[in-house]
C-alpha cells in the first residue's frame, strides 16, 4: 500500500497534479523507481553472498549436532544443547559482541586464526557470514533434529541385517529419510541470514560493500534525508528473495515426498 | 547348522531357549509372548541377551562367555521382518538390491540372482513401483527377495503371513516352498500356528510352554 501511494504520491506531484497525464506516467515512473544504485546492488549481492555462505558451511555442522542431540547418550547432551540454542535466546547484539570478543583480531581465537591461517573475520564479509550462520545455527539444528528423531530405527535395523555399515545406514536411510527436514532447516538458516541485523553490526559493523547486508542497508538508509525509496527498494528484493525461497522449499518438499504421499 | 542357547530376561519375559538344527527349514512355534521374535532378534544381533551362545555352523555370532557379539551387519543372517520394513524411500528394484549391493559379490550374479528370485517370487511386475502402493503380500514377498539377495548364511522369517488374508497366506507359503526347492539357503520360521508349520517344517522347536 506504502509503495502505491508512493508512486501516485510522485507521479502527481512530478505532474503538477494533473490526474490525467498521471496514468502515462506510472510506467516511465515505475522504471525510474527500479533503478537500483550501486550500493544497492552491491548489498543485494552482498546479502544473498553471506546467506549463502552461511547456510552451506553450516549445513555439514548443523547435520552433525542434530544427529547427536537425536540419537547420542553422552556426558553433556544438555550443554551441547544450550549452546546450540543460546543464539536463539539471547539479545542479537550479545552474541555479535560475543563473536567479536572471541574471534576479533586480539580475540583469542581470531589472533591465532589470522596468526597462523591468515584469516580475518572481523569487519570482513566472511564475519557477516559467520555471524549469520551462528545466529541461524539452532532453526537449522532444531529443523533437521525433528526428522531425525521421527525415522523408524525399524528401517535402520532392517538395513543392518542386510550387511550395511551404521556409516552406510546413515547415508543410505537415516539421512534421505530425513531429507525435508534437512531442506526445511537450510530455509530457515538462509532466511534468518537474510534478515540477521543485530549480531552482524556488532560484530563486521556496517561497511558498504564488505559487510552491509540488505537488512543493513535499509536500515541506513531510512537514517538519512531522501533515502526512503532507496529503502524501499531493498525492502522489495528482500520481500522476493524471502518468497522465493519459501516456494522453492515448498516444491522440492512436496516433489521429495510425493512417491510416499501416493499411499 | 544353527545352534542357539541362550536366556534373556525383558520386563515379564524370561527366556530360555535352546536348540540345534541342521534341518532344511526350522520352525519356532510358540504362543504370542512366549520370546519368539525375542529369538530371532537375538539371532540376528538387535538385542543383546543376558548370556548365551549363536553359532552358524563353524561361524560364532555371539558368545557371552568369550565376549564374541558381532554387530548385525557382520552376521549374514537374513531376517524377514512381520512388517516387512521396505525403506519407503527407495523402488521395489532398489529395495531388493540393497543387501547384494554391501554383499561385495559381482553385479552380474546378483542380477541373475534377482531375475531368478524375481520370477520365484512373481514380483517382476513391481520392480519400479515404490512399497507405499504395495499390497500386504506383495511387501511379504519383496521383503524375503531382498534378504536372500544379500546372499545370507540363514534366512529368518518372523510370521510372514500374519495380517493377511487366507488367499494370500497360501500364496506366500507356495512361494517360501518354492524357494525351499530352488535355493538352498536354511530358514528358521515363527509361527504360532501348528497346521502353518506342519506344512513347511522339516523341524520344529517349541518356545515357552506351547
Amino acid at each position: 500500500m506504502y509503495f502505491a501511494k508512493y508512486i501516485a504520491n510522485r507521479a502527481a506531484s512530478k505532474n503538477g497534479g494533473a490526474a490525467d497525464d498521471a496514468g502515462k506516467n506510472v510506467l516511465s515512473d515505475i522504471a525510474a523507481f527500479l533503478q537500483f544504485g550501486p550500493d544497492e546492488v552491491r548489498a543485494i549481492e552482498l546479502s544473498l553472498r553471506v546467506a549463502f555462505c552461511a547456510m552451506l558451511l553450516s549445513l555439514p555442522l548443523g547435520i552433525v549436532v542434530a544427529l547427536l542431540l537425536a540419537r547420542g547418550r553422552f556426558f553433556g547432551k544438555s550443554l551441547l544443547n544450550g549452546l546450540v540454542h543460546l543464539p536463539l535466546v539471547l539479545p542479537p547484539v550479545v552474541t555479535g559482541f560475543l563473536l567479536l570478543i572471541m574471534l576479533g583480531k586480539r580475540g583469542m581465537i581470531g589472533a591465532p586464526l589470522e596468526h597462523y591461517f591468515g584469516l580475518v573475520l572481523s569487519f570482513r564479509w566472511t564475519g557477516a557470514a559467520l555471524a549469520c550462520g551462528v545466529m541461524g545455527f539452532p532453526l537449522m539444528v532444531r529443523a533437521i533434529r525433528l526428522s531425525i528423531e521421527a525415522v523408524d530405527r525399524r528401517l535402520e535395523q532392517a538395513a543392518a541385517t542386510l550387511g550395511a555399515h551404521p556409516a552406510t545406514v546413515f547415508f543410505t536411510v537415516t539421512l534421505p529419510l530425513s531429507l525435508p527436514g534437512i531442506l526445511a532447516g537450510m530455509i530457515l538458516s538462509f532466511a534468518k541470514a537474510m534478515g540477521e541485523f543485530g549480531a552482524t553490526i556488532t560484530f563486521v559493523s556496517n561497511i558498504p560493500g564488505e559487510t552491509q547486508t540488505l537488512p543493513l542497508a535499509i536500515y541506513t538508509m531510512t537514517q538519512i534525508p531522501g533515502g526512503d525509496s532507496g529503502a524501499l527498494r531493498l525492502t522489495l528484493v528482500s520481500v522476493v528473495i524471502s518468497m522465493a525461497a519459501l516456494l522453492v522449499s515448498e516444491y522440492l518438499a512436496r516433489r521429495m515426498s510425493a512417491p510416499q504421499v501416493m499411499a | 547348522m544353527i545352534e542357539v542357547a541362550i536366556r534373556h530376561r525383558q520386563g515379564a519375559l524370561d527366556l530360555a531357549v535352546a536348540f540345534d538344527s541342521g534341518a532344511r527349514v526350522t520352525a519356532l512355534l510358540g504362543r504370542s509372548g512366549a520370546g519368539k521374535t525375542t529369538t530371532l532378534n537375538i539371532i540376528a544381533g538387535l538385542i543383546r541377551p543376558d548370556s548365551g551362545r549363536v553359532a552358524l555352523g563353524e561361524h560364532v555370532l555371539l558368545d557371552t562367555d568369550k565376549g564374541i557379539n558381532l554387530p548385525p551387519h557382520r552376521r549374514r543372517v537374513g531376517y524377514v521382518f512381520q512388517d516387512a520394513r521396505l525403506f519407503p524411500h527407495l523402488t521395489v528394484r532398489q529395495n531388493l538390491v540393497y543387501g547384494a549391493r554391501r554383499s561385495g559379490r559381482p553385479r552380474e550374479e546378483v542380477e541373475r540372482d534377482l531375475e531368478h528370485l524375481v520370477s520365484v517370487l512373481g514380483i517382476a511386475p513391481l520392480l519400479l513401483r515404490r512399497p507405499a502402493n504395495l499390497s500386504g503380500g506383495e511387501k511379504q514377498r519383496t521383503a524375503i527377495g531382498r534378504a536372500l539377495l544379500a546372499a545370507p548364511a540363514i534366512l529368518l522369517l518372523d510370521e510372514p503371513l500374519s495380517g493377511l488374508d487366507m488367499e494370500r497366506r497360501d500364496e506366500i507359503l507356495s512361494h517360501i516352498e518354492a524357494l525351499k526347492r530352488e535355493t538352498s539357503v536354511p530358514m528358521l520360521y515363527v509361527s504360532h500356528l501348528p497346521h502353518e508349520v506342519e506344512r513347511i517344517a522339516d523341524a520344529v522347536v517349541r518356545i515357552g510352554d506351547a
